[in-house]
């Protein structure tokens, strides 16, 4: 069988093989058996440990309610804004502002938005002491606050660039322009007009997209050490310690813990179900109203004010991020460090290596084989004229829907038993299971858009399938095709929770070691960590933008200047 | 002895008969299909070339110089085809387009004169390095027929090739193609809404009914 042929059954095989390992791996320890660890009787023990643990009823609404209420924000940002000024100029000019947000890993972000928002953070200090009065940083509890509120904004501030995305890939396929033209023709608003007809189009398009940042939020580590409450943490964080616990008999109550988080992602996915029905019915009420709803300018306004402060706040986060690295003394409320120095960098430079190596070696060789694994099953698609269909897309939404804490700690149990633990080969397995998905997804729409007459023309040339493969397609969709590996890469260089369970503390990589610097608070240094793994996607972002541009600089028609 | 043998196809969407047919091309004759717009006359085409979607159900045979292409892959049948745009591949020049369809075994320098002298029938010496994007329409019309020429077919397709042209573009265009191909006694199968085109390359005309639109 060549390999074109085997690419759609493998593309399956790793999307689908380590989700359900890893889910049977969490399950039969849940109930007591693992003889592994010493577990030989079945019982219901784990879950009785689990529900003793304090707190632990809180720890799970949190989750919930930050997973329904960042998602629930979010949508509905990204819907008033795209409603209420897609195709104007300050759109596009938004639009450019906020896709290199895609890029910047979960954790460097909400780092940034620490940086701005604590009592000693930036922003304070724009205030202090002329507003504020405050000379010292105050007592408040900003971050890490009981309600998850900053936690919150940490997630909504990368998953509305996420939504806006894909809402942008899925707007051509209705008939948006025609429809506004239609709906404001008859007295209706700009926004009305566009949540009445075009939205649940789109929305039905990216209705998996939604259901994994719900999965997302619901589950996150990384955010919620950084940003989340503490007393107790949110289920993913405490799950996250007891399954890196020494002591190997919280093993059994965390993977009780991790059908609790699947049980309580179904559970956020459900009510979501419901809130979807009442958005429908609300629509259906007003449109048979024949409510016209024209007078949106504020709403549109404030649309757009909060989308451009979001932004805002994300990218004066990373500068400031930037600016600590290399801050010598910085009082409070100074607006500015005393001294530059390289110190911290120096310092941490003696670290760094084994990090940074492992960082590029997992995320090089997971997005190289999810890029080719990619381009392959398009290529048999294209070849055989078969999709795979809606079900297709649930196997590649499969690793993003089921919560990584549900079946990534069954997925080291299962790499323990067969000795991979804390192996390379485990560590880019893993990390494809998650890269691959966001390559697939960003590669297909360019790949499927592409005009099959070149291939009528090639072919009536004499050109073979793989000449037309290599001469043709893949030349005039480099550009995506880089795009798609620059997604791989920023995906797996933001991967925290398997990073850490797999690496069992013998891989680091710059995610997990900027996360760990979260608790000891040195700004410096966590501003080093957290600037590397905000340049580095950024980085392949610029080489993968350079790459055809300079090879097609030349060809007009291929965004060349000639 | 026909160049191009269209024996009883018949091609069906959905068990909906879209063209059923028996023709004969001679080399250096053009058969013409009109009709409203509607997969039925394109799908012929594709049908010739072997580019119809998995969608239709087909039968009948295409011969094309004594060989029965039916069943070959798309690449071995020897059939150019040219649409309405010119779909120069835009990350290649002009010349590497050319390049790309004459036939391989020569030596490059022999490939080069082919691909200078197409452009001098084509009134465009000197274009060898010219970026597709910055040609006029009727500009990469003409490198496009060129394009097909070079990879010397056995019949070559036009899929509404005139109606993104101007008038006066249209005819001098028009003029070009079917010389070139008469001058090759390449047999000619085009797809038209234009009367204009088809009453100038002067072939048979076959007009579909409304209803296989």
């Amino acid at each position: 069988m060549s390999f074109l042929a085997a690419a759609p059954g493998f593309a399956i095989a790793i999307l689908v093989l380590p989700v359900c390992c890893g889910l049977l791996a969490t399950i039969l320890p849940a109930f007591g058996y693992m003889p592994a660890l010493g577990g030989n009787t079945w019982s219901l023990g784990p879950f009785e440990e689990l529900l003793a643990m304090p707190g632990i009823g809180r720890s799970a609404g949190l989750s919930l309610f930050s997973a329904l209420i960042t998602t629930l924000i979010s949508v509905t940002l990204v819907a008033f804004f795209v409603g209420g000024w897609r195709g104007t100029r300050s759109f596009a000019r938004m639009q450019q502002f906020l896709s290199p947000l895609l890029s910047v890993p979960h954790a460097a972000a909400a780092f940034g938005l620490a940086f701005m928002i604590a009592p000693s953070g930036f922003l304070m200090r724009l205030f202090s002491p002329w507003a504020t009065g405050l000379d010292r940083p105050p007592d408040w509890l900003i971050l890490n606050d009981p309600l998850g509120l900053a936690m919150i904004a940490g997630l909504v501030i990368k998953e509305v660039p996420f939504l806006l995305l894909v809402t942008l890939a899925a707007l051509p396929q209705t008939k948006a322009g025609q429809f506004d033209r239609l709906t404001q023709s008859m007295g209706y608003g700009r926004l009305s007009g566009f949540l009445f007809v075009t939205w649940p189009q789109i929305y039905r398009q990216i209705r998996l997209a939604v259901f994994a940042v719900i999965a997302y939020a619901s589950s996150v580590v990384d955010v919620a050490i950084i940003l989340g409450p503490s007393t107790p943490s949110t289920l993913a964080v405490r799950l996250t310690e007891w399954m890196s616990d020494a002591d190997l008999a919280l093993r059994f109550v965390g993977s009780a813990g991790a059908l609790l988080q699947l049980g309580l992602t179904l559970m956020a996915l459900a009510i979501w179900l419901v809130l979807e029905r009442f958005g429908r019915a609300v629509s259906h009420s007003l449109r048979a109203q024949g409510r016209r709803l024209a007078r949106d300018g504020a709403v549109r306004w404030f649309a757009m004010v909060a989308t451009a402060l979001l932004a805002l706040l994300v990218f004066s986060g990373l500068a400031v991020l930037a600016l600590w690295s290399v801050a010598g003394f910085w009082a409070f409320p100074d607006l500015a460090p005393n001294a530059l120095s390289f110190d911290t960098w120096n310092r941490a430079s003696l670290s760094l290596g084994g990090p940074m190596a492992n960082t590029l070696f997992i995320g090089g060789v997971a997005t190289a084989v999810a890029t080719l694994l990619a381009l392959a099953c398009l290529e048999r698609e294209w070849r055989t004229g078969r999709t795979g269909g809606s079900r297709a897309l649930w196997f590649i939404y499969l690793p993003l829907i089921v919560p990584q804490v549900s079946f990534v700690f069954g997925l080291k149990v299962f790499f323990l038993l067969i000795g991979w633990d804390a192996t390379m080969a485990a560590m880019v397995l893993v990390h494809l299971v998650f890269v691959l998905p966001y390559v697939f997804l960003s590669l297909s729409d360019p790949w499927r858009a592409w005009d099959p007459r070149y291939a009528s023309v090639a072919a009536g040339l004499g050109a073979s399938p793989n000449r037309l493969f290599w001469r043709i397609r893949l030349p005039m969709l480099l550009k995506p095709a880089l795009v798609a590996l620059a997604v791989g890469f920023a995906v797996s260089v933001g991967q925290y929770l398997p990073t850490l369970l797999l690496g069992s503390g013998r891989i680091s990589t710059i995610t997990t070691e900027a996360v760990a610097l979260s608790a000891g608070g040195d700004r410096r240094v966590i501003g080093v960590y957290a600037f590397l793994q905000m340049v580095l996607p950024f980085v392949v972002f610029v080489i993968a933008a350079a790459v055809p541009a300079l090879l097609f600089r030349n060809r007009r028609a291929m965004g060349g200047q000639a | 002895m026909s160049a191009l043998v269209l024996d009883s196809v018949e091609i069906k969407l959905a068990d909906k008969p879209l063209i059923a047919l028996t023709e004969e091309v001679a080399r250096g004759d053009v058969l013409t299909l009109m009709g409203p717009s509607g997969a039925g006359k394109s799908s012929l085409l594709s049908f010739i070339n072997g580019s119809l979607d998995a969608n239709f159900t087909r039968s009948g045979r295409v011969m094309l110089q004594g060989r029965d292409i039916t069943d070959l892959p798309p690449h071995a049948r020897r059939v150019g085809i040219l649409f309405q745009d010119p779909l120069l591949f835009p990350h290649m020049s002009v010349a590497q387009n050319l390049l790309f369809a004459v036939p391989p075994g020569a030596p490059a320098s022999e490939r080069k004169a082919l691909v200078t002298s197409a452009l001098e029938t084509a009134g465009l010496s000197g274009f060898e390095e010219r970026d597709p994007a910055t040609l006029s329409g009727g500009q990469a019309a003409r490198v496009a027929l060129m394009r097909v020429l070079l990879s010397s077919p056995d019949a070559l397709l036009l899929d509404e090739p005139f109606s993104k042209l101007d008038t006066a573009r249209r005819d001098q265009l028009r003029g070009f193609v079917f010389a070139e191909a008469r001058r090759r006694m390449l047999p000619v199968v085009m797809v038209t809404h234009d009367e204009a085109d088809a009453a100038a390359c002067g072939g048979k005309i076959i007009r579909l009914a409304e209803e296989s639109a």
